[in-house]
């Protein structure tokens, strides 16, 4: 989890990644910003992740996202 | 043809039942478009749903696209105006910047954004009231300041249906219009923190649309699926392509660039045949994995630019549609969309570039070397200029600015003759393919954007506690860097730049620095930064 709190620290260094549970819903991360961590994510764990899965759900938070890399990588 | 809305009425008449704009709530014939749009240029003419509008008159748009947008804008340019969209995403006191520029008679707006727009319009009045001597805003014999006129689309849609259609009075209105006149006005960043306003007039656009369309097969037949917000010109290639062949303009909503299940969903739903898209958008559906979701397969034609396409990305997109054209365009705004273009006859190598290509028709494009001559052998580099009837008028109100760039040939001593120079670095490799190498300047196109990079150390600088700023731009990791000298925090420097920029311009890293890296000619260091990441 905090090597993941590292690598989104990475694609911005100004949010609170630890904390806030409406990363996309409260239009914290711009499209940019998902491209941008997608493709570190990708990466980073070896893992390609679905369209289907690239909903709001699963990257509103720090644990959802980290919850949707387990899924992936299981 | 000398108007861009010949085009609408001919295709009109052509194909008065087929769709010419859609989006995912409405959508509108050639038909209905060309009468709409006729009525909407009456209501304006008369003054009945606003103050009295003049030829080349400006109104600005404050919300994101729509097939009543387009509508609304088609009738500004029909009554003899040009419009220009304003990014709604942009903080408050940028897009202010943008309308103190433009001035526009009217804004049209919709119920989302017109808190926003009035909110934007009051602190810029309160700000601009010192100004205010100065401005053709402010009425001396009134003393009052005059904001612009808030329309909701909505309400000129309704008044329009309303609104019966004044021949006589459209007809005079064409007797005072000229094909230089401007039809749009797109703003980008500016080095010196002020947004700058690329004036483009109908001649260059039907210029470039009319061989655009014929040299890539554009025709009635065609779905293009318009990805660009129209406050960017790659919107110009998808609207003007589709007035002039009558193909359909389907709409994406900025949205679906979130969520690519419904993205992919909708092209293939609505049987799209051609994306006219910015790279970065491409590389959205590659990284997300769009079309191993969904393939939209009656795509045939997809063109790309505003930054370098990334081969490992188009290669994706070729191993599922590898029966489509690709092409590569360049160009800058101020040229008229694009340049030049590279039709991709072959595979590339992860590690090669894909040719900028060869001139458009009617357009002059050259290198010009450190000392001004003209550029002949292959592999050397020089200044990408470009010249012909698809030149900008300018910077709009920024005489300045206009003249530093689109200036005489150096080359030409005989008559007048107008080049645009780009600021971008290219050369010719053997074939004779232009293929753009680098920016002689600071500025840099980050996730599909264009920033000068001076726009937001302007911005840095002006917050309290900050002695200099600095921006690098990491191209590797595509992440804007930012060093600053003072003690101001980090975190009070982040939020006010949120406050002045868009998110873009936004710096991924920000650090402060005891002292700024200068060199010998007493100059900030940027290699010396650059290399501290």
């Amino acid at each position: 989890m905090e090597e993941l709190i590292k690598i989104l620290e990475d694609v911005r260094d100004d949010v609170d990644f630890a904390n806030t549970k409406d990363l996309i819903d409260g239009k914290v991360l711009t499209s940019f910003d998902i491209i941008q961590l997608i493709s570190t994510l990708d990466d980073e764990y070896d893992i390609s992740i679905p369209a289907a899965e690239i909903v709001p759900a699963n990257f509103n938070s720090a644990e959802a996202i980290y919850a949707l890399v387990q899924r992936l990588q299981g | 043809m000398t108007n861009v809305i010949e085009m609408l009425r001919d295709s009109a008449e052509r194909f008065p039942e087929n769709t010419a704009f859609a989006d995912p709530e409405k959508s509108v014939t050639f038909g209905k478009l060309y009468d709409v749009v006729q009525r909407i240029a009456t209501l304006l003419l008369k003054g009945e749903a606003s103050v009295p509008f003049e030829a080349e008159s400006g109104v600005g748009f404050y919300m994101e696209k729509s097939v009543d947008a387009v509508c609304a804008m088609l009738g500004v340019v029909r009554a003899g105006g040009f419009y220009s969209f304003i990014d709604v995403r942009q903080p408050m006191e940028r897009a202010g910047a943008v309308i103190s520029v433009l001035e526009p008679v009217i804004i049209i707006t919709d119920d989302e954004n017109k808190d926003t727009l009035k909110q934007t319009l009051t602190a810029m009045e309160n700000s601009n009231a010192a100004k205010a001597l100065n401005s053709p805003y402010y009425i001396l014999n009134s003393r009052k300041l005059i904001s612009p006129q808030i329309i909701l689309v909505s309400d000129l849609m309704k008044l329009a249906e309303g609104c019966e259609i004044d021949e006589g009075l459209l007809e005079f209105s064409k007797t005072v219009a000229y094909d230089t006149m401007p039809l749009y006005v797109n703003f980008t960043s500016g080095s010196t923190g002020t947004p700058k306003g690329v004036a483009v007039g109908h001649r260059s656009v039907i210029d470039f649309i009319t061989e655009f369309t014929e040299v890539f097969g554009i025709d009635e037949r065609d779905v293009l699926a318009n990805q660009a917000p129209f406050d960017f010109d790659v919107s110009v290639k998808d609207i003007y392509s589709g007035l002039l062949t009558g193909a359909r303009v389907q709409l994406i909503p900025r949205d679906y660039f979130s969520s690519p299940s419904v993205l992919m969903d909708y092209l293939t739903d609505n049987e799209v045949t051609t994306l006219i898209w910015a790279v970065s958008a491409m590389c959205f559906v590659s990284i997300m994995n769009g079309l191993e979701y969904r393939l939209p397969d009656k795509i045939n034609k997809i063109m790309f630019s505003g930054e370098v396409m990334p081969v490992k990305h188009l290669n994706k997109w070729r191993s599922f549609l590898p029966d489509a054209t690709y092409v590569n365009l360049y160009g800058p705004t101020e040229i008229t969309c694009n340049c030049t273009y590279y039709i991709l006859d072959r595979e590339f190598a992860k590690d090669e570039a894909i040719p900028a290509g060869m001139p458009f028709a009617n357009e002059k494009v050259f290198l010009l070397d450190d000392e001004d001559k003209l550029v002949f052998d292959a592999h050397v580099e020089g200044e990408i200029c470009v010249g012909g009837s698809c030149l900008a008028l300018g910077y709009y109100k920024d005489k300045e600015k206009t003249d530093q760039v689109f200036v005489q040939n150096p080359l030409n001593n005989r008559f007048h003759e107008r080049i645009y120079r780009t600021g971008d670095l290219g050369k010719y490799d053997e074939d004779g393919n232009l293929i753009y190498t680098t920016r002689k300047d600071f500025q840099i196109k980050h996730m599909g954007q264009r920033i000068e990079l001076g726009e937001i150390e302007v911005s840095a600088m002006s917050v309290d506690g900050v002695t200099r700023a600095c921006c690098i731009y990491d191209q590797k990791k595509q992440k804007i860097l930012l060093y600053y000298t003072g003690e101001a925090e980090k975190k009070a420097v982040t939020e006010s730049l949120q406050r002045k920029l868009p998110q873009y311009m936004i710096p991924g890293k920000t650090e402060q620095l005891d002292e700024m890296p200068m060199n010998k000619n007493g100059k900030i260091d940027r290699g010396a930064l650059a290399s501290r990441k």
